[in-house]
């Protein structure tokens, strides 16, 4: 079943298309990758499949619904998360408060029930609680959960925004370069959690620079230049598709790679 | 002990004992209408508090609403026949709901453009009460008439020192617990990132809006508040200055804490009545004593003497 779709999609920003009649389609429950040269558009994808852009052209499918346009609470609320190139914490919370922020899709008390702190408040914010430290404890940050946001290593950040993301149980986790500034280690532990996460029932679609881990992980890769498609398919396809190659290593560079490994 | 130490509501407790205390040290009916201001104004800039500190939403113009509230006490008693009390009650109603349809369109702009739109709100209440003498007394104000509770007719200071404390108090509660909950956590986490906060299925706009109609009723509640402590009203309860002195006290005694906002407030209270025994001096040393603080305590005063002492224990 194809959980998120893109359907001739198209934006440009005066008068550069930076994304120019893109289709894609993302099976449930599979890693499924996007990558490209610098500038190729594949954030900008991510923006318009969040709600954050709104497409000049073509349509968005949610779980077979047309959600163009949508804003993105309304997506989030539809079951879409993501993280973010640059971090996005809340640095003035601790890190267990900014997985309780994921959870407010399913937090129910209004602003009235809030300011009086009824037992339901209570009550909610104890469930609040207990599944962001499930969220956290699913990558690896449970013992940190009192520290400020800003206290964790740059590393950890990259997790947190995963375990914020997670608690709001999406169906679509969208992770924009969640190894960017990893250390190998880091990306190692990285590669585990996205394959629990996608054990789990959850479908990621994944933005990376770091090609080792998107052939490790991805079951279907999507490869973009200058805002178009270039090529689709598992990483093998991919791999060896002389126009992949050439968009990453340019025409002389490609001949090299040729004469390498011819 | 531990957990009664870190419950959401124990800086309060300190707060209600100093209260109790207090005027046993007062010499003079005159200290506790000094203190009742310093609480009136800790209201407001509570409220304020909860916008700026928490949502991080910029108002330049919320005497605008302790204007309203003010001239609600003092309009419907003398046109209407409304009892004081229920015009506290429909003032902060007609606040709430004029900071809604305000809000919806400007809590749209950021930083300095909600800066500058606020500030006109303020601007042009003032402006109203100013012009509409009919209703308003114009320039020179209108007289207020008491509040009669039960019978009684509080026009005494020390009656305002205990209403005026027991609704800080009050509001303090509610501002803490709000923080403390899903409305307040998805605030906080508009002021550090509305893009990530709206893909956690947060509804950006209707929240700022909701908290911005809260800390207008606050204000709305201290402008009654001080019209009926002072039994006389002018415009310059909206004046622009008075807006600043909001915006002041709470980055003062310091943005996101409670107990910040009576600092500030006793601060720009007490700190002028003090000074005028320098007599010309008297703006001077106020503006240096302000700047220092900044300097110094740059996270306000309540926050930075707490980390002060945090670094100091250690």
């Amino acid at each position: 079943m194809t959980i998120l779709a893109a359907e001739g999609l198209s934006i440009a920003f005066g008068g550069v298309r930076a994304i120019d009649h893109v289709s894609l389609a993302v099976e449930a429950g599979l890693v499924f990758s996007i990558i490209g040269p610098n500038g190729a558009g594949k954030t900008t994808l991510f923006n318009m499949f969040s709600g954050l852009y709104v497409p000049q052209d073509g349509h968005v499918r949610l779980a077979g619904e047309d959600v163009t346009g949508l804003a993105p609470d309304r997506l989030a609320r539809r079951g879409l998360a993501r993280t973010f190139q640059n971090l996005q914490i809340f640095f003035r919370m601790t890190v267990l408060e900014n997985v309780m922020v994921g959870r407010h899709r399913h937090e129910t008390t209004g602003i009235f029930s809030d300011l009086l702190h009824l037992p339901s408040v209570a009550r909610q914010n104890r469930k609040t609680a207990e599944a962001a430290r499930a969220a956290l404890a699913r990558v690896g940050l449970a013992p940190h959960g009192n520290l400020p946001a800003g206290g964790l290593p740059y590393g950890a950040l990259k997790r947190l925004e995963i375990a914020r993301a997670l608690a709001s149980e999406p169906k679509v986790l969208l992770l924009d370069e969640p190894a960017a500034g990893c250390n190998p280690v880091e990306t190692q532990e990285l590669a585990g959690i996205i394959r629990a996460i996608v054990k789990d029932g959850v479908t990621v679609v994944l933005v990376e620079h770091d090609m080792r881990l998107v052939m490790n992980i991805s079951d279907r890769i999507h490869v973009l230049a200058n805002g178009r498609t270039l090529a689709e398919g598992t990483a093998a396809e991919v791999r060896a598709s002389p126009a992949v190659i050439e968009a990453y290593l340019g025409v002389h560079g490609s001949r090299e790679a040729q004469r390498a490994v011819g | 002990m531990r957990a009664l130490a870190t419950h959401r509501l124990a800086s309060l407790v300190p707060i209600a004992a100093i209260m109790l205390v207090l005027p046993l040290m007062f010499p003079s009916a005159y200290y506790y209408r000094v203190a009742a201001l310093v609480f009136i104004f800790a209201l407001a800039a509570l409220g304020l508090n909860l916008l700026m500190g928490f949502a991080g939403q910029v108002s330049l113009g919320h005497a605008g609403f302790l204007g309203l509230g003010g001239y609600a006490v003092a309009i419907g008693p003398t046109h209407f026949g409304v009892p004081p009390w229920l015009c506290i009650v429909a003032g902060a109603a007609l606040s709430g709901l004029i900071a809604f349809l305000v809000g919806r369109p400007i809590l749209r702009l950021k930083g300095h453009y909600l800066a500058v739109a606020t500030l006109g709100f303020g601007l042009l209440i003032a402006i109203v009460l100013t012009n509409e003498a009919g209703w308003s007394g114009g320039p020179d104000g209108t007289s207020v008439s008491r509040l009669t509770l039960f019978g009684w007719r509080l026009s005494s200071s020390d009656a305002w020192y205990w209403i005026a404390g027991a609704s800080f108090l009050a509001g303090a509660t509610l501002g803490l617990n709000l923080i403390d909950s899903p409305t307040g956590r998805a605030l906080r986490a508009i002021h550090d990132s509305e893009v990530a906060s709206s893909l956690l299925a947060i509804d950006v706009a209707r929240k700022k809006l909701g908290v911005f109609v809260l800390s207008a009723v606050y204000a709305s509640v201290a402008g009654s508040y001080l019209a009926l402590l002072n039994g006389h009203i002018t415009p310059d309860i909206s004046g622009f200055l008075r807006s600043i002195e909001l915006v002041a006290m709470v980055v003062l005694g310091g943005l996101g804490s409670i107990p910040g906002s009576l600092v500030g407030a006793a601060l720009l209270v007490v700190l002028p009545q003090t000074l005028t025994m320098l007599h010309e001096y008297e703006h001077m040393v106020l503006g240096l004593v302000l700047m220092g603080f900044m300097i110094f305590l740059r996270q306000g005063i309540v926050p930075g003497l707490a980390a002060f002492f945090a670094r100091w224990r250690r």
